[in-house]
């Protein structure tokens, strides 16, 4: 879910990291890849302050949207996409450099305007890169622990995460049978999502070179 | 419709300050590389931005300094042909061609079954740009341009990347299209040989400005370009003078030394400074002095050095006194005739270019 809603945002900000050129780039630059190297909790923790109750943002998407974050799992899945975003903008901004620009000038020549030759032809040319971004926020979601902890708590049915939920067990006693089961499950889905991906970008990239 | 441009544009150090017209009908822009062709090309693409001037296209400012006009490439309706055909490698040779007209609803001709026979691609429509040979790319770009329903065309070297055998290959088709089309074609090139095979006009750039516009051999004349061909090609060139003319055969008699070189064409008065190039690929040499043959100009001198060039040929220089011509035959002949240094020859001129001095 969070990694789905981010997408557009991580395509949006992949472009401006790969083709963009603007004062504060390297802010933003930063910006997206601080989840990466801050401690999940305190990336949390800010995410509680911004986003909680009676943080700024929280209050303002309650106000205008009724989406409320905290404790539910819309906070769970926030705090999954803003861990994953720089993962998927590094995998997507690579394939988007990777592509050609001069397509882009034909397909401009051809009658597209800026925005369509973007659409038109890396867009579809990129799309393993988008494809290997959306694993690894995926991947990264299913694992996210320290960061929706902070935010949302561990909440049964709500909140909780896989990660969480096999800590959960192993904090209880009697619990080790039911977290083996979990971590088996998390394998499975682990490794489901490796060869989807993989069967994917191979009809991909074979689509796409013929 | 007419494509008139006039810009200036300043890269570095490097300035490209052209104007020239392109009416309809093919429009060779010669030049080698570094002369300013990319941002030539670029420029009337809508791909780069001129500094200062304008271009337009049958009256309408595509480009213009002044009104700080810069149409959008969608909006120049300039159909381009690039080097490297710039074929989408996601989409089918069929939606290749059609890129432009699905964005150009109003294009309705040529027509898709027309372009695609007259670049004989029916039997490529269904594959994919990477399985094509890099004749049929350019094919393909060349269908996808036409079909992009343009106001002119716009070709940026279409040969230039490919070995000759596929030029061959590709240039029938180019010449169709030439035929064809009553649109201005602008074709960018750095070989003669295509502009004289394709273009009605030609302007030579050189250094980023222009040299010569004009009808082809025209222009080709006034820009001293060898007529043989490549102006690269090895030869020499010679100072003279221009000693009589012959009025009623409408040849120039220049003097080489104690020899007389004749040259097609009136150029000049006797008297004036005019210089030659003579390719050593158009240099034949001869043991005896040769007679009744059609050759006009045979100088005799003596062989200075034979060089090997490689492959079949030797290059023989010959000192015909006031001048050291080059002669480009294969090492066989050269055996044959046992050429050294010190030996009495007589050199044969094909042909001859003149440059204006």
């Amino acid at each position: 879910m969070g990694v789905t809603a981010s997408l557009p945002f991580a395509v949006l900000a992949a472009l401006a990291l790969a083709r963009g050129r603007f004062p504060g780039k390297t802010l933003l630059d930063g910006l997206i890849h601080l989840p990466l190297v801050l401690p999940p909790v305190v990336t949390g923790y800010l995410l509680l302050i911004a986003f909680g109750r009676r943080g700024p943002a929280g209050q303002f998407l309650e106000a205008c949207c009724g989406i409320t974050f905290s404790f539910r799992w819309t906070g769970a899945a926030l705090a999954a996409a803003v861990m994953g975003f720089p993962l998927m903008v590094r995998a997507i901004r690579l394939s988007i450099e990777a592509v050609d620009r001069r397509l882009e000038d034909a397909a401009e020549t051809l009658g597209s305007s800026r925005i369509g030759a973007f659409f038109a032809v890396t867009l579809p040319l990129s799309l393993p890169g988008v494809l290997a971004g959306v694993v690894l926020g995926f991947a990264k979601a299913l694992g996210e622990f320290g960061a929706t902890i902070t935010f949302v708590s561990n909440i049964p049915g709500e909140t909780r995460t896989l990660p969480a939920e096999i800590y959960t067990l192993t904090q209880t006693p009697g619990g080790d049978a039911a977290a083996g089961r979990l971590v088996l499950v998390a394998i499975a889905l682990s490794l489901g999502a490796l060869i989807v991906s993989e069967i994917l970008a191979r009809r991909l990239s074979s689509r796409i070179s013929g | 419709m007419t494509l008139s441009v006039d810009i200036r544009r300043t890269n570095g150090d490097f300035t490209l300050a052209t104007a020239f017209e392109a009416p309809p009908g093919v429009t060779a822009v010669l030049g080698r590389s570094g002369a300013g062709k990319s941002t030539l090309v670029a420029a009337v693409a809508g791909l780069t931005r001129p500094d200062a001037g304008r271009i337009t296209l049958g009256g309408e400012r595509l480009f213009d300094a002044a009104s700080r006009t810069n149409l959008a490439p969608r909006k120049r309706r300039v159909g381009v042909v690039f080097q490297e055909s710039r074929l989408f490698p996601h989409l089918s040779v069929r939606s290749n061609l059609l890129f432009g007209r699905r964005r150009r609803r109003d294009a309705a001709e040529p027509s898709f079954d027309q372009v695609v026979e007259t670049l004989g691609v029916g039997h490529l429509l269904d594959r994919r740009p990477r399985s094509l040979s890099g004749g049929e790319r350019q094919r393909i770009a060349i269908g996808r341009a036409l079909l992009s329903g343009p106001r002119a065309l716009l070709f940026d070297e279409p040969l230039a990347a490919l070995d000759s055998e596929r030029k061959a290959e590709v240039l029938p088709f180019l010449e169709a299209v030439a035929r064809e089309t009553a649109l201005p074609v602008l074709y960018v090139t750095h070989a003669l040989e295509e502009a004289r095979r394709l273009a009605d006009r030609l302007v030579v750039l050189e250094g980023g400005a222009v040299v010569a516009a004009g009808p082809v051999e025209q222009a080709v004349a006034k820009a001293g370009l060898a007529s043989a061909g490549d102006r690269f090609a090895e030869g020499v060139t010679v100072e003279a003078r221009i000693a009589e003319l012959d009025e009623a055969y409408e040849l120039t008699g220049v003097a080489l030394g104690a020899h007389r070189i004749w040259v097609p064409g009136l150029i000049g008065a006797p008297g004036d400074a005019v210089r030659l190039r003579l390719l050593a690929r158009d240099v034949a040499l001869a043991l005896d002095p040769p007679q009744r043959i059609s050759t006009r100009n045979a100088l005799t001198g003596l062989v200075r050095s034979v060089r090997r060039t490689g492959g079949p040929y030797v290059m023989v220089a010959v000192d015909v006194g006031g001048a050291v011509l080059k002669s480009e035959i294969t090492a066989r002949s050269a055996d044959e005739l046992r050429l050294a240094p010190g030996r009495v020859v007589h050199a044969l001129v094909k042909s001859v270019a003149t440059v204006r001095a």
